[in-house]
């Protein structure tokens, strides 16, 4: 059987080798559809991976609380249009919930800050030092401030390396340097490692981080002192997140004295949730891939199929003969399914190459990451087997079923 | 010892639209091993139908066919498939080789459904061709040989599986007389080497190389008779 196997298939290409335009032209869907699907994955993963990546700068384990929206006298306002966090809250959530390993809080505004003749207009976050730690931001050059700036309100300021650039000279040292906020000088006592985008598309490197209390007092000048612009809290494990957020929503619900009916006046999200947003778009690209691949390799499958049609009626005579000298009904399906398999399984070899090549150039001309999994190209390999099997079927199927006498005698 | 071939009461029936055609109307028939038989009559006498029956390529409506004892008429196709495999060669007028192949693969090909090894069926099939004459030509297309040669390589392909049987019809059909006279000969040595043969043919000095002349008329036998010709006689 192996014999017969191997010869099909040289046979198959030789036959393939002989009429290579029409094997092209019939190979051009499979071709087409695989390509497209592993160039268009490729993409479509590397632009997943990036994202990941951006989540990946938010923190570890990230919870973000937010003061939600009110309803007074039926009108609601927009979500955090209330002062319904506070600085106790944060602190009291610590307390009560031994899951979390660090919770943090800060308020952001936009001000304008001057250095010298040089001024930039950045959003200022007042924020507790927790805040550092929970969101995974290290130093390019000096240090963080500590609970003792934070209690006695100092006015330092870490600045990220958005605001270096346009504030400060090339070779200027900021670390030590005085820049004013809201005319209040501050000491820069800490430059901010870069992090790049946000996975909202946002430049997480253009701010400046101060102590809450030097904030709420001494520039953003808050109406309700210990009010908050979002919350912050981390787990060490990824498992407890979910926990940690039914806890959280219990303990604020109990502080803030909601009843049963009453809707959360803060929103509760983590960073799994944050990501899902990003999945659900990819996998609206998965969703339309699959559509573009099933559309290419069902017409790529239908051409193999007319072509093997073509074949079977061309080479009648042959089958009759192949039958007169023993060829039993198998051999003649088998030899029809392996040049439709070899057929399609060349279009998708083709197909994988061209792919891969295109990702390759997107990246190169684009500048866009594409990753090409092995996973994608051994489904597309199997795939194009399967459309020639499926397609093949058919015809392979009319060619077995002739009458020896009838096939002989055709002209 | 039984002969290699008995027929008894064959019958074949067609529909040809919505009128039944009898192709064979009660024909029996024995044939011998080694013998040399030419089956003869004017078209629509059956001769054809007769012989896709005699190899196997179709059933008779009604009657035993019996191959070298075997009764192939309950056969399914595979099992015919293997008969033929095993059993017969065949030559037809048009030789029916597989175009854009080699003549070695063509008369590799009853060997490639037998599962034997590439190399085993080159080795049967060089011999075959060098048993033809054609030694040096294996790897020539049918369209780089003549019309004689490629009837040589169709019977190389016939011989390969050392059959019983060589059924050969209008073998000489497609060829000028020159090559009819060499294929005429070459069946003739086989014969001689054992190979019972069954040769249709409407073309009597065709018919005369035989030892012994079947003539069909309506699908039954209309005389049955020995040529002039006898085994090892040479005609000068």
């Amino acid at each position: 059987m192996s014999a017969f196997v191997w010869m099909t298939v040289l046979t198959a290409l030789r036959i393939l080798g002989r009429n290579r335009l029409r094997a092209g032209l019939t190979m051009l869907g499979i071709v087409i559809g695989v390509g497209a699907v592993i160039a268009m994955v490729g993409i479509g993963e590397g632009a997943k991976r990036a994202v990941q990546a951006q989540i990946a700068t938010m923190g570890t384990n990230v919870i973000i609380i937010w003061p939600g929206a009110t309803t007074v006298s039926g009108v609601r306002s927009s979500q955090g249009g209330a002062v319904t966090l506070t600085v106790a809250d944060a602190l009291d959530l610590r307390k009560k919930i031994p899951l979390l390993a660090e919770t943090g809080w800060a308020k952001r505004d936009a001000m304008q800050i001057v250095n010298g003749n040089k001024n930039w207009n950045g959003p200022i976050n007042g924020i507790s030092p927790s805040y550092l730690t929970i969101r995974d931001w290290s130093f390019s050059s000096g240090g963080p401030f500590t609970q003792a700036d934070l209690d006695s309100a100092a006015r330092v300021a870490l600045i990220g390396q958005t605001i270096v650039d346009n504030l400060f000279e090339d070779g200027e040292e900021p670390v030590g340097a005085v820049i004013r906020i809201k005319n209040v000088p501050f000491r820069v006592i800490g430059v901010l490692a870069p992090k790049g985008q946000s996975a909202q598309g946002s430049d997480q490197d253009d701010v400046i981080f101060i102590p809450f209390t030097t904030a709420e007092r001494k520039v953003f000048g808050t109406a309700f002192l210990g009010s908050i612009g979002a919350m912050f809290a981390s787990t060490d494990r990824a498992e407890d997140l979910p926990e940690a957020v039914d806890r959280i929503r219990e303990v604020l619900r109990a502080r803030h004295r909601l009843q049963g009916e009453q809707n959360d006046d803060f929103t509760v999200k983590t960073q799994v949730d944050i990501g899902r947003v990003q999945e659900g778009t990819s996998q609206t690209l998965t969703v339309m891939l699959f559509s573009i691949a099933s559309v290419s390799l069902l017409v790529g499958g239908i051409g193999i199929m007319n072509i093997l049609l073509v074949s079977v009626t061309e080479r009648t005579r042959e089958i009759g003969v192949r039958m007169a000298v023993g060829a039993k009904r198998g051999h003649v399906l088998m030899q029809f399914l392996i040049e439709a398999m070899t057929l399609s399984l060349l279009g998708g070899v083709i197909g994988i190459v061209l792919g891969v090549i295109g990702a390759k150039l997107t990246t190169v001309v684009a500048g866009w990451p594409t990753v090409i999994s092995i996973d994608v190209i051994i489904v597309a390999f199997v795939f194009s087997l399967a459309v020639g099997l499926f397609f093949g079927l058919y015809p392979a199927n009319k060619a077995s079923r002739l009458n020896p006498i009838e096939a002989l005698r055709y002209e | 010892m039984s002969s290699l071939i008995e027929c008894n009461g064959l019958w074949k029936q067609y529909r040809v639209g919505e009128v039944d055609v009898n192709a064979l109307r009660g024909l029996s028939l024995t044939i011998e091993q080694g013998e040399f038989v030419a089956v003869m009559g004017a078209s629509g006498s059956g001769k054809s139908t007769l012989l896709n029956i005699l190899g196997c390529l179709d059933q008779p409506t009604r009657g035993q066919y019996r191959l070298d004892g075997i009764d192939v008429g309950g056969l399914e196709f595979d099992r015919l498939a293997e008969v033929r495999n095993r059993q017969i060669g065949f030559v037809f007028q048009s030789f029916n080789l597989i175009p854009r192949t080699s003549a070695l693969e063509n008369a590799q090909l009853p060997l490639f459904y037998r599962g034997m090894s590439l190399s085993e069926q080159r080795g049967k099939a060089a011999a075959a061709l060098k048993r033809v004459g054609l030694e040096g030509r294996e790897q020539h297309f049918p369209t780089q040989l003549s019309g004689g040669q490629q009837q040589r390589v169709a019977i190389a392909r016939a011989l390969i599986t050392a059959p019983s049987l060589l059924l050969a019809d209008e073998p000489t059909g497609n060829l000028d007389t020159e090559s009819s006279r060499e294929i005429m000969t070459m069946l003739e040595g086989l014969n001689r080497e054992g190979i019972t043969i069954i040769l249709v043919t409407h073309e009597a000095d065709i018919a005369a190389y035989a030892q012994r002349e079947i003539l069909l008329k309506d699908g039954q036998l209309l005389s049955d008779r020995a040529t002039r010709r006898m085994p090892g006689i040479v005609e000068v």
